[in-house]
């Protein structure tokens, strides 16, 4: 018994963490569990019987996958121009310094440093007041808007940590500016917006509350959907999403880094 | 002499040069960061910036939908506001400051056994486990909290077998058996949603700590916990105060673990916000009641920020 | 190589006029005239900070000067930026391109420049380096020999007119950066390039190079061929830096034909005026430490020699030879390497010795430098 105690104590950090993992995971398992409910009823919180029904029709409740197309849509987009923005003004802080860089630095860090309600609310009333219908466009605006930030942070990160004389390589051995970019800059540079662009789309795919406060009546995205449903009933098919961004994101990145490990390995 | 190691040259480059630092100063161009900055910094300014200060006149403008808004300074908005959220405020920032500190002691064993105790096979699993939840919308996620903490489940079995929701009960955070539409479920429901934004700039900060560290305080006669109360949590102290950061700002704007998992008496400021903004349409204490959650935060984040003596976050 | 039409054959003199860098207030290199012949091997030798790589980095064009001109083969370069110049860097810890693998690494100029035959020329050059197996890996699956010989081989396939080299083995173990010492060598004489080679290490410039600048505060405190600088120091940092030396206070009290006669360490010492670098009365009297001989107090020293009694206060083995560490009367400490040949067993701390040696192995330097400039004590 007392050697028990000794090995609990001895291992007591691993099994705090592994704890704390279980009850990260926990609520993933739930979703995969009840997306096989056939629920009683319009809400899916107790168990009844194993189905399969959602997965065979995932596209049964009406408007849930309009509503994830446009998810989409959105995140795809607001990746793009968050990317491109925010690569632009990560190149700006890490390679030069001029007038007003801490200023634009305070400017990047503040809206990752506001509680998102505050700057959903201030904006729709900016839409509000300038009597801009709310729709896709204002999604979309507010979406680049706050992805921005988080483009910017990775990407000066690994912009920052780039040997900056592999691009004085290039340019000794004959490479023009131009050629520096985009022959050596831009690949050693692509990790960061990787990673950056990888952010924008998962925070805006999954955000709802600058959403919500910034979307008009036709524009419903699957998170908007999500919470309807969470006041009316929840079709099954919700965790069947769910469970399959999960298993997708996993997927992912597991085979990404299998892959990137093989590349090591073998090229 | 030989043994001299040589540091890279002097690259002291004066500011505001418009020079890119260390490289070739002929392709130098004053104008090139601003055009670089000028479409990005454009896009906060015009739909961060200003829609903050238009807040802030909003929140002094008094009339209605059909009549229109005018700015009448009229600062009773803000009185109102204070009087009527007043008990939101304070379990905002409760139920915020609660969720962050579980978060800290929950976060950080993890953290820890990523960094230290994992090989580096289990190290990559373990992180993709952590961040992997991300991926799944947030809002299924905490809607799976209701199947997990309902009324008679398995979790709320346990807890009365073993005598804790009567402790709850006592100091007010369950009532009776339930634990659903009670503070305990919108601070669990608090602390699971923000807890990868603790414990990633935990491991961020704990990673870097060289093992080597730890066997010299155990040669210096530190014991294991000493040896972490002196070393090693210390030098993770800017993961701290990050994590911390990150997790109590926007747990205190939240108003969707107290709507889903709440009851209306447990609701935050967020959800006075979303009610003002989209039901009673009353812009003016919407604007007011974000900008009094935005002061009361930036000043508390200065303030701790100050304590904890790091200001260089980002 | 020599088949290919080289730039190289329209000649790499290298001279700088007036060249000079500052950094707001800081002057990282005062305004140095410097002309490196054609086919040289030319060394830039001090420590961190001396300014040497921002003069090897104003001949690339990486850093812009803030006076003079830079002239490569006749031809002023000072306006033309690094892709525009007939010069090739091998980077300090070599910057290869991470994301390209050791064929694209070495094929990247020639492909900038739009050279046809690229495949040939890039297998003849890494034929050359052997490293041929290796094209298709990245350079992280490289050891830091063979990354130093792509980062070489990238360089060269480009026949620049001058090749630059900023520290190019400082990343290298012993045992290596010896080895490549010699190969890098072979490898000018070879192409008959110029090769300009910053470094720190002041054996590592003797081994490689025809010249020397010894830098130090952003000057050139002397330059000249390896022995001529080692032999005959013109400045205290010089006589520290490279090599040791023994520095004595001394006080000019006369002269005698050829010689001059000093005062130091309670001793009448004399030297070359030929090797007397100063016209001040008060000077530092230098020796080499292997120049001079140790031998028991009791033992005969033949007329003419400069001769220094003292007793040992210490003494290392060091395998090839003994180091020795003698305190003069006169209250001097002095160093003196022997040879483990004949040892007098005599010759231990605590006893009695005599120093000798030839009066035409001693310099003098003027009194008003520092007299530890370029020692590891004297702040770098």
């Amino acid at each position: 018994m007392s050697r028990f105690f000794t090995w609990i104590r001895a291992h007591l950090v691993v099994l705090a963490g592994l704890l704390a993992l279980a009850y990260l995971v926990l609520p993933n398992l739930v979703v995969l569990a009840f997306s096989f409910n056939k629920p009683v009823g319009k809400f899916n919180y107790e168990w009844n019987e194993f189905s399969t029904d959602a997965w065979t029709d995932p596209c049964g409740v009406a408007d849930m996958c309009q509503s994830l197309s446009l998810s989409l849509q959105v995140a795809v987009l607001a990746t793009v121009g968050a990317t491109v923005l925010g690569t632009m003004v990560a190149f700006a802080l890490a390679r030069y310094r001029f007038r007003g860089r801490s200023a634009t630095t305070a400017m990047i860090f503040l809206p990752m440093a506001m509680p998102e309600v505050v700057m959903a609310a201030s904006l729709g009333t900016l839409f509000l007041n300038m009597r801009i219908p709310f729709g896709f466009t204002t999604i979309l605006i507010a979406h680049i808007m706050f992805c921005l930030s988080f483009v910017v942070t990775a990407v000066k990160a690994r912009v920052m940590s780039m040997d900056p004389r592999l691009e004085q390589a290039a340019q000794d051995l004959y490479a023009t500016p131009v050629q520096t970019f985009l022959r050596v800059t831009l690949p050693l540079a692509a990790p960061g917006i990787a990673a950056g662009a990888l952010l924008s789309f998962a925070l805006s795919f999954d955000d709802f509350i600058i959403t919500q406060f910034n979307s008009g009546p036709t524009t419903v995205t699957f998170p908007m959907f999500v919470w309807g449903a969470s006041q009316r009933g929840i079709p099954v098919q919700v965790n069947v999403i769910g469970t399959a961004m999960f298993i997708a994101a996993v997927g992912l990145t597991v085979g990404g880094q299998w892959l990137g490990n093989r590349r090591k390995a073998t090229a | 002499m030989s043994t001299l190691t040589e540091a890279a040259p002097p690259q002291a480059i004066p500011p505001d040069s418009g020079q890119p630092a260390g490289s070739a100063p002929r392709t130098r161009r004053k104008l090139t960061p601003y055009w670089l900055l000028l479409p990005g910094v454009a896009w906060l300014v015009v739909f961060f910036a200003v829609p903050m200060l238009y807040q802030g006149s909003t929140s002094l403008q008094t009339g209605s939908l059909e009549d229109g808004f005018r700015v009448t300074w009229h600062l009773a908005t803000y009185w109102d506001a204070l009087v009527e959220y007043k008990w939101h405020f304070v379990r905002s920032f409760g139920y915020a400051a609660t969720a962050t500190l579980l978060c800290l002691a929950i976060g950080y064993p993890l953290a820890y056994t990523i960094a230290f105790k994992a090989s580096k096979r289990w190290r990559s699993v373990l992180l993709i486990l952590v961040i992997a939840p991300f991926f799944t919308s947030f809002l299924i996620r905490t809607l799976a909290w209701k199947t997990i903490l309902s009324d008679g489940g398995p979790v709320v079995g346990l807890l009365n077998t073993l005598h804790v929701l009567d402790v709850t009960s006592a100091i007010g955070l369950t009532s009776g058996d339930r634990v659903l539409a009670t503070p305990l479920a919108v601070v669990c429901g608090l602390t699971y949603n923000f807890l990868p934004f603790m414990i990633l700039p935990l491991y961020t900060s704990l990673e870097r700590i060289d093992p080597r560290l730890h066997e010299a305080a155990g040669d210096l006669y530190a014991r294991p916990f000493t040896t972490f109360r002196k070393v090693t949590f210390p030098i993770s102290l800017p993961g701290v105060v990050a994590g911390t950061l990150l997790t109590f700002i926007p747990a205190s704007g939240d108003y969707i673990n107290a709507q889903l998992l709440g009851s209306p008496s447990e609701q935050m400021v967020g959800n006075g916000i979303q009610k003002q903004f989209l039901n009673v349409l009353d812009y003016p204490t919407a604007a007011a009641l974000s900008f009094i959650l935005m002061a009361l935060i930036l000043g508390m984040v200065t303030v701790y920020m100050r304590k904890a003596g790091t200001e260089e976050l980002v | 190589m020599t088949e290919q039409q080289s730039p190289a054959a329209v000649g790499g003199d290298v001279r700088l006029t007036g060249i000079g860098k500052t950094y707001g207030s800081f002057t990282a290199v005062h305004p140095l005239d410097l002309t490196v012949p054609q086919g040289s091997f030319f060394a830039l030798l001090g420590a961190s900070g001396c300014g040497k790589t921002t003069t090897l980095r104003m001949i690339a064009g990486l850093e812009e000067p803030t006076s003079g001109t830079v002239l490569i083969g006749g031809q002023d370069v000072t306006a033309l930026p690094p892709y525009k110049r007939p010069v090739n860097t091998v980077f300090q810890s070599y910057a290869l391109f991470p994301h390209l693998d050791i064929f694209e690494n070495v094929a990247f100029g020639l492909r900038r420049r739009g050279r046809k035959d690229v495949k040939k020329q890039v297998e003849d050059m890494l034929e050359l380096v052997e490293l041929g197996q290796y094209a298709r890996r990245k350079p992280h699956q490289l050891s830091g020999g063979q990354q130093q010989r792509v980062a070489v081989a990238r360089a060269l396939i480009n026949h620049p007119q001058v090749l630059l080299l900023d520290e190019p083995l400082g990343a290298l173990d012993l045992k290596l950066r010896r080895q490549m010492q010699l190969e890098l060598k072979r490898i000018q004489t070879e192409v008959g390039i110029t090769f300009v080679h910053v470094t720190h290490d002041q054996e590592e410039a003797m081994t490689m190079a025809d010249t020397i600048a010894v830098m130090n505060g952003g000057r050139v405190e002397q330059l000249g061929a390896p022995a001529e600088l080692y032999e005959n120091p013109a400045t205290t940092f010089v006589a520290n830096f490279l090599g040791q030396s023994n520095l004595l206070p001394a006080d000019v009290t006369g002269g005698a034909g050829e010689d001059l006669l000093l005062s130091a360490a309670g001793a009448r010492l004399t030297v070359p005026r030929a090797r007397c670098a100063t016209e001040a009365r008060r000077v530092h009297l230098g020796v080499r430490p292997e120049k001079i001989t140790i031998e028991h107090g009791s033992a005969e020293v033949a007329e003419g020699r400069n001769r220094l009694a003292g007793t040992v206060v210490d003494s290392s083995f060091i395998g090839v030879s003994t180091q020795y560490l003698v305190r003069t009367e006169g209250g001097q400490e002095v160093t003196v390497f022997e040879q483990n040949m004949e040892r007098d067993a005599r010759v231990v701390p605590g006893a009695p010795v005599v120093l000798h040696w030839n009066p035409a192995h001693s310099f003098a330097l003027d009194a008003a430098q520092a007299i530890d400039a370029g020692t590891g004590e004297a702040a770098a």
